[in-house]
């Protein structure tokens, strides 16, 4: 095991000094984006009946295309396995990898990756009934929880429990599908594992409005879309184009209303339209790049809802994931 | 079952309900313990299947939306109906569909020209060239047809593409390896060893992780290598080391005598070969060849660990779908009905095959 990761990391070491080269020239050369995906998780990305892909980590690409060549479709999507997606990213087999992907320490040094912007941030979260009365993850001391065998999950709760000074019982799975059953089945009081996990398993049960899932969150796993180490334009790019989702969101545009806002006394509102040149030209881009994202993906509440939010199955709550100002922590520099 | 050549002209002439009652008095109601024990596992089967049945076919809902498939308590078959398309064919473009559907009817069509082993010459390997080629722009593009990339490519068509590719590729490398480990010269002899011993000594998770995941690494910078042919080379490579010792077992089933024999004519060693071995050795081996094809057919699945759009892929990646979630169970067995479809029809042809074969060595009756 010790000569793999050896080899691995002499691996990656030649990786990055083949890749030092310019994605950006690379992307535009060639027209369109490869954008790394999952092979399935609902809301984030997922081929729907006609094979079209959905989700916000789809749409963060599209929005990166739209800022790039003013067209979202100009994306080829890749889908990885989660062993697959950090050799993708590295080997140059995708531009971007926008996968469902916890931003740390060491994927950010030593995988030789750069984050974007936090583009949803998930946790560590609990299902309960309705009909139990619970409302807080304080209210569960003494409770049995159904968890996946063998997952930071299962470490995540050990941690939350002994950290508040509360005893629980814990009824381990091999498999999710398995917890989940066992939960419905009331082999447990709660059902523990990431917040938009339990959101896709509610949508599974038969009564799916008889359970909640609790507002504590009790573990940080900020997703967030990643590029190789050696092109920082590129970098800059993938990045901006996050920050003006959110700013669309901020200043209220929205992709049936931006056209409005082009006449705007507002300076921020005519820099971020490009009406003021300048924030373009620095990015490498036209200074329509940030009008292109608002128009033809929308802004971040837009996709938010579209994918995962109150009017889809899966029903997520905003939660750490609104605008600063309404709570959150969703905050984009200025663009300027 | 009993294949018999001259057929019985007084069976043919008996009533299909008499003939029934007769089999099931001779198999069924034989003895008294034996018709008890018969009453007893015909019940249990009911038992069993009844529920099976209701659920699969009276309570299902059959079209319809998600909300209506939670409603009911039976098999969402309106989940199979909307995915259809997605499952079978993956994420190739949806205006384009009808290409690889025209290739896998063509396919089909030929497969079934070619099942007569009388109708086996030069001519049908030509057909079938002629078929690779028409296959390859149907899917690929090109002569007016728009491109589409073979990442584009899923569903049952990839699950063939990379089995039945991998078969037939692999048979000839297969047969070669297997003369090179029976070979006199110590340099093929151990080459081939070495290769058939190391790739049969890992499983073929780590050679598809390896064209997949180690591979591009090594590549020097902007060169990639597509990766449906990366993967289909894994899978040839794994086939043929299982193929080689397949093939090896039907060399070493041949008696001395007929090498002898070979010699004696004067024959050098590939007429030897040509001519005497290998048609007796690959006639032995039908049975453990066809039992490597449709293990391979099934590892095939496989591919999901290096995200490709395989039968079983695109079935996992449709229960995905947030608006259709929770129907795992039809989704799979959905694609097991397809699986088990390709696997017993090959089974069935391979058994034929053999009859067809030992016809002019042996006057017994073949029992399978």
């Amino acid at each position: 095991m010790n000569l793999f990761k050896a080899l691995c990391l002499v691996l990656l070491l030649i990786s990055q000094a083949a890749y030092a080269g310019k994605t950006f020239d690379a992307i535009k050369k060639r027209g369109e984006i490869k954008c790394g995906v999952t092979t399935g998780i609902p809301g984030f990305s997922v081929p729907d009946s006609k094979g079209k892909w959905t989700g916000i980590d789809v749409d963060v690409c599209r929005a990166v295309a739209a800022a790039m060549f003013g067209n979202p479709e100009k994306v080829t999507f890749v889908p990885l396995s989660s062993q697959q997606r950090f050799t993708a990213i590295q080997s140059g087999e995708v531009d971007l990898l926008s996968r469902v992907t916890t931003h740390t320490l060491s994927r950010d040094t030593s995988l030789g990756l750069n984050f974007a912007p936090v583009t949803y941030y998930d946790g560590q979260a609990f299902m309960v009934r309705k009909s139990d009365g619970i409302k807080s993850a304080k209210d569960l001391n003494g409770a049995t929880v159904c968890v996946q065998q063998g997952t930071t999950t299962e470490l995540g709760l050990a941690d939350y429990f002994r950290a508040n000074r509360m005893k629980f019982k814990s009824v381990v799975y091999e498999a999710n599908d398995e917890v989940a059953q066992a939960f419905v089945k009331k082999r447990c009081d709660a059902f523990t594992t990431d917040a938009s996990g339990l959101a896709a398993e509610r949508t599974r049960f038969k009564n799916p409005s008889q359970y909640i899932i609790l507002p504590e969150v009790i573990s940080k796993e900020p997703l967030a879309p990643a590029v190789r180490h050696g092109d920082d334009k590129w970098f800059d790019i993938v990045k901006w184009t996050v920050y003006a989702l959110l700013e669309a969101e901020e200043m209220g545009m929205t992709s049936s209303n931006v056209d409005g806002f082009k006449k705007s006394k507002d300076p921020n509102i005519k820099r971020f339209l490009g009406v003021t040149k300048g924030n373009g030209k620095a990015l490498g881009l036209s200074e329509t790049w940030a009008y292109n994202i608002v128009k033809k993906v929308g802004n971040y509440s837009e996709i938010f809802e579209k994918n995962i939010g109150k009017k889809t199955s899966l029903k997520l709550e905003r939660g750490l994931n609104a605008l600063w100002k309404d709570g959150g922590i969703m905050y984009a520099p200025p663009l300027r | 079952m009993v294949y018999k050549f001259t057929k019985n002209p007084e069976k043919r002439t008996l009533p299909r309900m008499e003939a029934m009652a007769k089999w099931m008095k001779k198999n069924l109601f034989s003895t008294k313990a034996n018709t008890v024990l018969s009453l007893f596992l015909i019940a249990g089967l009911i038992k069993i299947f009844t529920p099976i049945f209701t659920w699969l076919f009276v309570d299902a809902t059959w079209i319809g939306d998600a909300a209506a498939c939670r409603e009911g308590s039976g098999a969402c078959l309106a989940f199979i109906n909307e995915k259809f398309t997605y499952i079978i064919f993956g994420p190739y473009p949806r205006e384009e569909v009808w290409r690889p559907a025209l290739t896998m009817f063509l396919m089909f069509a030929l497969l079934w020209w070619s099942k007569e082993p009388s109708r086996w010459s030069k001519k049908l390997i030509k057909w079938w060239a002629g078929f690779v080629i028409l296959g390859w722009i149907l899917m690929s593009g090109g002569l007016g047809l728009a491109p589409v990339k073979s990442t584009s490519w899923g569903g049952l068509p990839l699950t063939l593409v990379l089995s039945f590719v991998g078969i037939f590729i692999s048979y000839p490398f297969g047969i070669a390896l297997a003369l090179g480990r029976r070979s006199q010269m110590p340099f093929i002899k151990s080459i081939c060893v070495i290769y058939i011993e190391l790739i049969r000594g890992v499983p073929m998770i780590s050679l598809l992780f390896m064209s997949s995941v180690m591979f591009p690494l090594f590549l020097p910078e902007g060169v990639s290598i597509d990766k449906l042919l990366r993967a289909q080379v894994a899978i040839i490579m794994f086939i043929s080391a299982y193929m080689a010792e397949v093939v090896r077992g039907g060399l070493a089933a041949i008696p001395k005598g007929q090498y002898e024999a070979a010699d004696a004519l004067g024959l050098n060693y590939f007429q030897t070969m040509r001519f005497i071995i290998l048609p007796q050795a690959l006639k032995i081996v039908i049975p453990p060849s066809v039992n490597t094809a449709i293990g391979m057919l099934k590892d095939t699945s496989l591919v999901i660990i290096i995200a490709l759009f395989d039968l079983l892929s695109t079935t996992k990646a449709s229960l995905k779908d947030p608006e259709w979630l929770g129907f795992s169970v039809e989704g799979y067995l959905f694609a097991a009905f397809i699986y088990f479809i390709l696997c017993f029809s090959m089974g069935k042809y391979a058994r034929r095959l053999e009859v067809e074969f030992h016809r002019g060595h042996k006057n017994r009756e073949v029992q399978i």
